[in-house]
């Protein structure tokens, strides 16, 4: 079973559960997604944790004239990750399908392109296969959020589209040069495969530039504070389930970014641009938390919230350590977990208030709703990183990390951490405890809510109680992936093991991506990076 | 060389290969015979056979192209030369036309015009496109340009009755005359300067030390200027692009479509045969030049089309954009540029084609083009909603769809040229784009607020909603030809932006065209 299946089944699948009448499509797609979730299983079952390199490897010529592959795998980076997005698509479609919803087939079918194009992005092994994916990410919450969105929808999609498009161009451009240049100055044929590019570094300045592009699309993607504009807007309009699903995977692919490509394939500017990168994760941080204290809405405080944890990740990927990077993983599942279930308890609670979900309206829904309390009070928990939940070893071991590279800014972001407890008790007793509001018709939580938040919450007990499942797997890969990076600072940062500094110093072996006869680097022109020397076969000339 | 070449045309015509000269022939003999059966008395003979024969005629072109696609020749003493650049940029323009005759069938402007001219002149402007394109000589060049200004002239005019029309044929005529002006002037001056009119020569002289500073030879260089200056109004490259909105709006939208595709594709392929054969020695001084009115015309163009509400208006601008973006690979004057160009070419020619389609269905049906009248074509016909969709996304670069590929390849020669800022700038053009191809795609599938309860999602095959709150366009249903045309380019839209390979295939061949170039 190769990993195409994975990604193209959720498509296929939407496409088969749009054959099924009208009204049944929704239970239909739920049901087929656990097919997807399954297989997901399987290969994480079959995934070996102690092997640093890729695994279940699929790789194919896409476009054999400008050296594109079809390339997919599964490392320690992707494979937690991409479980998540499968249990969370589940999860989501599981939501709507309790519900009532105009036009189903298209929205499903929308859901089953969103979830192939994430996993997509996630298992993409090669540039411009994963900047195809990212880009196609956007085109179904396009239409997600106008069409079935609430409130400005046209607008925030359009602003969401362009904020994120913005980013994605820079990055398509950042590729292409990565790619060219990397072939020019190596004299080898184009190839955008990351263990191909791995092994042939660029010139300082030219890293820096594409390192900028790069981290253009992901900062906007995840987002990160001077980056956020869209996010208010769209997390607003967008429907429950597909914001669950944003929010909790889609964000995180641009994280995931950072650790898989930018970190090994732009160690100096990675290590050049360390310290901007730790700022502008601080400000988020601190921004996000003040933003999510002050909003009256209940929505927004999850979405700003967002926003601080994400600034928690960037600070763990850029602390250039690899038990930071570990903390930043942990943190994606569990941030990934958490912000989708808080977000079906927010929509839980503004049902019971009146469909509004500004936290004035809210109040005293506990006490006809014990259960629905408890829930939310394990994900309130887990968002503040309660000591024992899977969120605290996570944050500690990104301030670990950071404490480890730049004291001074981990001891303001550890600062920070309180504030996560001022808004998610505050969202919480606002929602749940405190006077009842005007409008408040309480009642026990329902199958259809159940169905997507208590899988949920016994996601974040199991994590809670088995972190290593998040970190057993990354540990190798990470340290690989780090250590160039790292490496530009300290010549010899840390301890790696024979198989992984195999993967490392595999540098030298540049020459084994043989020269394409098409292509040969010009001595003659040289702001030229190479010369495209295919010529037409079988002409003939007559003059 | 040349000069003598001509000189014994006096004396002996020149050695004529029929077989090569064969997409000509066809294109000539199809628009006289069109022209003679639009003659006949009987109204039905005229709506009826006039159009098949002149979609007969543009298959035989098609044919013949394909036919002589591997055997590049140079024909006609010199004058005009068949290659694979040349029969890659005729066959764009003879799909465009085929695809121009099929929106027409039903339009009111053939009926205006008289069939037999509408169609006749058509064949004319695609016979001028051939020309121009293969022109290896100036005034071969001028020839073809003229050949194919001329007939579009006309047939902006075509609905005579209509004052939009009257009006986008007439400033079409002034400007493209001012431009065509331009043209002699420069192509003068460049005569003067070298003494050559072929191409090949002109660069065999250059290059040769006589004119080794282009800047220190005043006549040479202002004929190059002026020349640019005449290609660019017929590329609408900014900033001479004024009159591309005007006539865009004006124009029967079979003829838009027409003019969007072809005519850009033809212009785009002379700026190829003039910059990277006659004066490629001298690249790195016009060079920057080109690449600022690239900049320009890209920024001028997108943020000109924000602000449109008319569809065909902001496809106007759209195309000038676009052609910003084709001008960037005849800037780093490479095989690679020239085959990232052409490459676009194609895919400009896929994507647009199927959006004026979606046009031409809503002018027919609400008799304007706004987009806010695309309004609930998601519920009303699918098929053409999903096209509309497609050639959105693909216009702005969206992977998956073969913009994307277009765009990846100009990106691709831009670094490989050294021009990484006019890479980026390019990007930031699709950025801005974004802004109004994106509103399409909302009109098309999100109604406005409000108006969503009251509708109700039709259950039937088809999806028309038997009485979509009671608007006249909800019974209108579409042409069969209308919906085939949207289809089959959306289809192709995104085949090739899926499968890319075959794309890549045929715009090298077209790179390694040009000879002389790395």
């Amino acid at each position: 079973m190769t990993l195409s299946i994975l990604i193209w089944l959720p498509l296929a699948l939407a496409l088969v559960a749009a054959l099924a009448p009208a009204r049944s499509v929704g239970r239909v797609a739920a049901l087929l997604s656990l097919i997807p979730l399954g297989v997901a299983i399987s290969f994480v079952a079959r995934f070996h944790m102690a092997d640093p390199a890729l695994q279940f490897v699929t790789d194919k010529v896409w476009i054999g004239a400008l050296g594109i592959h079809y390339k997919l795998g599964i490392n320690g980076l992707n494979v937690s990750l991409v479980l998540l997005t499968t249990v969370l698509f589940s999860v989501s479609l599981a939501w709507s399908a309790m519900r009532e919803v105009d036009r189903p087939r298209l929205y499903y079918f929308h859901f089953g392109l969103a979830e192939s194009a994430v996993l997509g992005a996630f298992l993409a092994q090669d540039l411009l296969l994963f900047v195809a994916f990212f880009d196609l990410m956007l085109i179904p919450f396009y239409f997600l959020v106008g069409s079935w969105g609430s409130g400005e929808r046209v607008r925030a999609t359009i602003k969401m589209v362009i904020y994120t498009m913005v980013g994605s161009f820079l990055m398509l451009t950042a590729a292409v040069a990565t790619g060219v240049i990397a072939a020019g100055d190596h004299g080898t044929s184009l190839n955008y495969t990351f263990s191909a590019l791995q092994h042939l570094p660029l010139s300082r300045t030219d890293e820096d530039w594409i390192f900028l592009g790069f981290a253009a699309a992901f900062l906007v993607k995840m987002p990160i504070t001077p980056f956020h504009g869209w996010l208010a807007d769209a997390y607003k309009s967008m429907p429950i389930p597909a914001v669950a699903v944003f929010s909790g995977v889609v964000a995180k692919v641009a994280s995931y970014g950072f650790l898989q490509i930018v970190l090994p394939l732009f160690p100096h500017a990675a290590h050049h641009f360390q310290v901007l990168m730790l700022i502008i994760a601080l400000v988020s941080i601190l921004w996000g938390t003040a933003m999510a204290f002050t909003t009256r809405d209940a929505r927004l405080v999850i979405a700003y919230s967002s926003v601080a944890q994400m600034g928690f990740i960037l600070l763990g990927i850029f602390s250039l350590r690899p038990q930071g990077g570990q903390g930043a993983l942990l943190q994606m599942l569990n941030h990934g977990v958490v912000t989708a279930a808080s977000f079906f308890l927010v929509a839980a609670a503004a049902a019971r208030a009146g469909d509004s979900e500004r936290l004035d309206d809210m109040g005293g829904i506990a006490f006809r709703a014990p259960v629905l309390a408890t829930l939310f009070l394990i994900v309130t928990l887990a968002n503040l990183a309660m000591p024992g939940s899977a969120n605290f070893i996570g944050e500690f071991m990104i301030l670990l990390g950071t404490f480890d590279s730049h004291m001074a800014i981990a001891l303001i972001a550890s600062v920070a951490v309180v504030g996560a407890s001022f808004y998610g008790l505050r969202l919480f007793i606002r929602a749940m405890h405190n006077r009842v509001g005007g409008r408040v018709r309480s009642f026990e939580v329902r199958r259809s809510e159940a169905i997507a938040i208590v899988p949920l919450c016994l996601i974040i007990l199991a994590l809670a109680f088995f972190p290593q499942f998040g970190l057993s797997r990354s540990e190798s890969t990470m340290k690989v992936a780090m250590y160039p990076a790292a490496a530009v600072g300290s010549s010899a940062p840390y301890a790696l093991t024979g198989a992984e500094a195999a993967l490392v110093s595999g540098r030298s072996g540049w020459w084994s991506y043989a020269p394409l006869s098409a292509v040969n680097h010009s001595p003659r022109k040289p702001r030229r990076v190479y010369i495209y020397a295919k010529t037409s076969t079988h002409r003939t000339v007559h003059q | 060389m040349s000069t003598l070449l001509i000189a014994a045309a006096h004396v002996k015509g020149p050695h004529i290969d029929w077989a090569a000269l064969s997409p000509f022939v066809v294109l000539a003999a199809g628009a006289l015979v069109v022209l003679l059966v639009g003659l006949a008395g009987d109204a039905s003979i005229r709506s009826r056979v006039v159009p098949t024969l002149a979609l007969v005629a543009l298959a035989g072109a098609i044919g013949t192209e394909i036919w002589r696609f591997p055997h590049a020749q140079t024909i006609v003493a010199g004058a005009l030369r068949v290659d694979d650049l040349a029969l890659i940029v005729d066959l764009v323009c003879a799909a465009a036309a085929a695809a121009a005759v099929l929106l027409s069938l039903r339009a009111q402007a053939p009926g205006e015009a008289g069939h037999g001219e509408f169609h006749g002149l058509l064949l004319f402007s695609v016979m001028g496109m051939a020309v121009l394109v293969s022109a290896q000589d100036l005034i071969t060049l001028f020839l073809g340009l003229e050949l194919l200004s001329i007939p579009l002239y006309v047939l902006c005019a075509a609905e005579y009755r209509r004052e939009g029309s009257l009006e986008s044929g007439l400033k079409y005529l002034i400007i493209g005359s001012v431009g065509s002006a331009t043209l002699v002037y420069g192509l003068a001056m460049i005569y003067g300067a070298t003494g050559q009119t072929g191409l090949g020569a002109i660069a065999h002289v250059l290059a040769g030390g006589h004119g080794t500073n282009i800047l220190g030879d005043p006549l040479l260089l202002s004929g190059i200027a002026l020349v640019v200056v005449g290609f660019a109004f017929k590329a609408s490259v900014a900033p001479f692009h004024q009159w591309t909105p005007d006539v865009y709006e004006g124009a029967p939208t079979a003829i838009t479509a027409f003019m969007a595709t072809a005519t850009k594709a033809a212009a785009l392929a002379v700026f190829l045969r003039f910059f990277d054969v006659a004066v490629i020695s001298e690249q790195t001084k016009w060079a920057p030049a080109v690449a600022a009115l690239a900049t320009a015309t890209m920024l001028i163009g997108n943020v000109g089309a924000l602000g449109q509400t008319s569809l065909k208006r902001m496809l106007g601008y759209s195309g000038v954009a676009q052609a910003g973006y084709m001008l960037s690979g005849v800037v780093v004057g490479t095989r690679l540029g020239v085959s990232a160009t052409i490459l676009y070419v194609v895919a400009y020619l896929l994507m647009n084609l199927a959006a004026f389609a979606v046009v031409q269905h809503q002018e027919a049906a609400t008799g304007d083009d706004r987009i806010g009248g695309l309004s609930g074509l998601g519920r009303r016909s699918p098929v053409l909603a999903w096209s509309m969709t497609l050639a959105m996304l693909a216009l702005a670069g969206v992977p998956g769809t073969v913009g994307f590929v277009g765009k990846f390849q100009l990106i691709h020669a831009l670094v490989n040229g050294g021009y990484s800022w006019l890479a980026i700038i390019l990007v930031v053009g699709a950025m801005i784009s974004l802004g109004y191809y994106l509103r399409v795609v909302a009109a098309v599938w999100m109604s406005p607020e409000g108006t969503r309860a009251g509708v109700a999602p039709a259950a039937g095959a088809g999806g028309y909603a038997p009485i979509a709150g009671g608007s006249p366009e909800a019974d209108r249903l579409p042409y069969p030809e209308v919906v085939v045309v949207a289809a089959v380019f959306a289809a192709a839209t995104l085949f090739f932006g899926v499968i890319p390979g075959p794309l890549f295939h045929f715009a090298a061949h077209a790179g390694a065209a040009i000879s002389g170039l790395f």
